[in-house]
């Protein structure tokens, strides 16, 4: 990963070393096209039967052998899986949890990457090994202790356990990631800074911050996918119905209307949609960020 | 006014500060209290009792539920991940051929590995149903019996592992950047001494591809060991607790049953199978998995 992220300005578009030799020939090609064809109808097969099952009436969802193509295209499923729950209210919890879990993650995790990858002190390496030593234990070892903690101060049932743990860098892994950015810029930048006058702090906030967008941006995305997903910690830490997010308030749906197939999946596509034009705008730091965890090793 | 070395150390101190509370607050401090807790009988509402191991000797002579979970989350374990990445390998070598519309099937060949979680479990119950699901659907017309999926005993199991499957895209990301990572003179080399396609493969992209593939096998076997949602979402562990997966027999009995004390020594168990896997896929790592002299991966 270090040769990923070799330079801050290439990090996010990092040319491939190689590329394979071209097929050769007509006939390679054709094949090639025929099972990328093939592979791609079972991987898209499920989602066409989503949004099919979200655009039909409860009529046609039913008839044996199934049919593909709507009729009439049923758009109130949506208004009407989204009236029966309050999917508004879940969404704006949501948002809510993204905000604050979004801004602790990025602020905590670069403060720190910072001090680790820039500033002398004394054991500053053993303690940077003894964070990173934390994505052995599995969350299952802290989870009981950490939410007995949570209860004992009264806070279960709030928004608080969810949220406060990220403005202590937790994701450390984040940490991780954006010190090996950190040591890739120049250290000549922060010299002159200081020569200046500025403080180590203003060094992080007015030059290496503005310098790391693509690495700060491969964390946010990572750390937005990581809310909008999380079903065990909003599972044990909310009681209120009106304090559920999406990904409860979907999961709670489901026990409720079992049958009502077609609100069901409408349901499903609106907890996907963001998703989907999240990816659609920022497609290479889903990729890069994936490849930088995968090439960790 | 202090020297510039001692504030720089100052400020080190201070910017790294809240992640090194964060580390000891909400990981070395559970951690320990975990392991305090799993030594007691300690039901919610009752004061803690000190029992020694017996929440362990419990475990392994007297427990049904935890043989079974275990089994279940093995069974899952043993059959997802060979799979993912079987196919995952697949896809990434298809998706790095050098066509045109290339980065369109990379799209579609990655959308399934981002819908979240619950959507994707919920979508999944419908495919699996047996009356009107997608799945009995296509086996029907390929003149197959039908199924009943996570709705029997026997199938669900190889049921969900199917739905897992249908997840490669993010293993597929990293398959594909180590496959552009393999340098191009090593083909370039063999096509020279008149080697084919399988002698490239079976020489250069296979053994360059292991550190990725161990890497990808690791995450994997930790990922699938800690399965959660499905279970929660879509079986409730049944039937007849055939999905009973560790994570959820453990989330079960800390937070239906209350019994914070058997369900930190579960949490133990869990972590020591988590260990002792992953140290016997290290040992064995030398055998197959090529590091390049000199590399800095």
């Amino acid at each position: 990963m270090t040769a990923v992220l070799e330079k801050p300005e290439v990090a996010a578009t990092a040319p491939p070393a190689s590329r394979p030799l071209a097929p050769r020939g007509a006939g390679k090609k054709i094949l090639v096209y025929l099972l990328l064809i093939a592979g791609a109808i079972p991987t898209l097969l499920p989602l066409i039967w989503l949004v099919r099952s979200a655009l039909m009436e409860s009529g046609q969802i039913f008839v044996s052998p199934p049919q593909w193509i709507p009729k009439p295209f049923a758009w109130d499923n949506f208004s009407g899986a989204l009236t029966q729950v309050p999917f508004a209210r879940y969404f704006l919890n949501t948002l809510i949890l993204e905000a604050g879990v979004l801004v602790g993650t990025v602020l905590s995790c670069s403060l720190a990457a910072f001090s680790f990858a820039r500033l002398r002190w004394k054991h500053k390496n053993l303690v940077f090994g003894i964070l990173m030593s934390g994505v052995m234990l599995p969350y299952a070892v802290t989870l009981i202790p950490t939410f007995l903690f949570w209860q004992k101060l009264g806070l279960v049932n709030t928004y608080v356990p969810l949220i406060l743990p990220h403005w202590f860098g937790t994701g450390v892994f984040n940490i991780f990631l954006l010190r090996q950015f950190f040591l890739s810029i120049p250290y000549e930048l922060d010299e002159s800074a200081y020569i200046d006058g500025a403080t180590p702090f203003q060094v992080y906030w007015r030059i290496i911050l503005p310098l790391s967008k693509p690495a700060l941006a491969v964390v946010g995305v990572f750390t937005f996918l990581g809310v909008w997903n999380d079903y065990l910690g909003p599972l044990i830490y909310l009681n209120d119905s009106d304090k559920y997010t999406l990904a409860m308030g979907l999961a709670s749906f489901q026990g409720t209307y079992t049958a009502q197939w077609g609100y069901l999946m409408a349901a499903a596509a609106v907890v996907l949609l963001p998703i989907v034009l999240l990816f659609a705008f920022a497609q290479k730091y889903f990729v890069e960020g994936i490849a930088l965890t995968g090439l960790k090793g | 006014m202090a020297s510039p070395m001692k504030q720089e150390a100052r400020w080190g101190v201070l910017m790294a500060l809240p992640a090194i509370i964060g580390f000891v607050a909400f990981t070395f401090l559970p951690m320990i209290a975990s392991a305090v807790i799993s030594l007691t009988d300690w039901t919610i509402g009752a004061a803690p009792k000190f029992v020694g191991f017996a929440n362990y000797t419990r475990m392994f002579t007297a427990d049904d539920s935890f043989f079974k979970s275990l089994w279940a989350t093995l069974y899952y374990t043993l059959g997802a991940v060979p799979l993912l990445l079987v196919v995952a390998f697949a896809v990434a070598l298809l998706l790095n051929q050098p066509v045109r519309g290339q980065s369109v099937f990379r799209v579609i060949y990655y959308l399934p590995a981002i819908v979240p979680i619950v959507a994707n479990s919920m979508l999944w119950i419908w495919l699996f149903n047996p009356d009107f699901g997608l799945l009995n659907t296509l086996t029907e017309k390929a003149g197959l019996p039908r199924s009943q999926w996570i709705f029997d005993e026997s199938t669900a199991i190889p049921s969900l592992i199917l739905m897992s499957v249908w997840g490669f895209g993010n293993v597929a990301v990293i398959f594909l950047a180590g496959l552009q990572g393999v340098p191009r003179q090593l083909y370039e080399a063999i096509a020279v001494d008149g080697g084919g396609a399988w002698r490239k493969f079976r020489h250069i992209t296979l053994p360059m591809m292991t550190p990725t593939i161990f890497y990808s096998l690791v995450t994997s076997v930790i990922g699938a060991l800690q399965v959660f949602v499905q279970a929660a979402v879509m079986t409730e562990g049944g039937p007849n607790d055939s999905t009973l997966f560790y994570i959820y027999y453990l989330y079960r009995t800390a937070f239906t049953n209350n019994e914070m004390g058997y369900a930190s020594a579960l949490a133990w168990v869990l972590f020591g199978v988590i260990m002792a896997i992953t140290v016997v896929l290290f040992r064995n790592s030398s055998r197959w998995v090529y590091y390049e002299a000199g590399s800095t991966r």
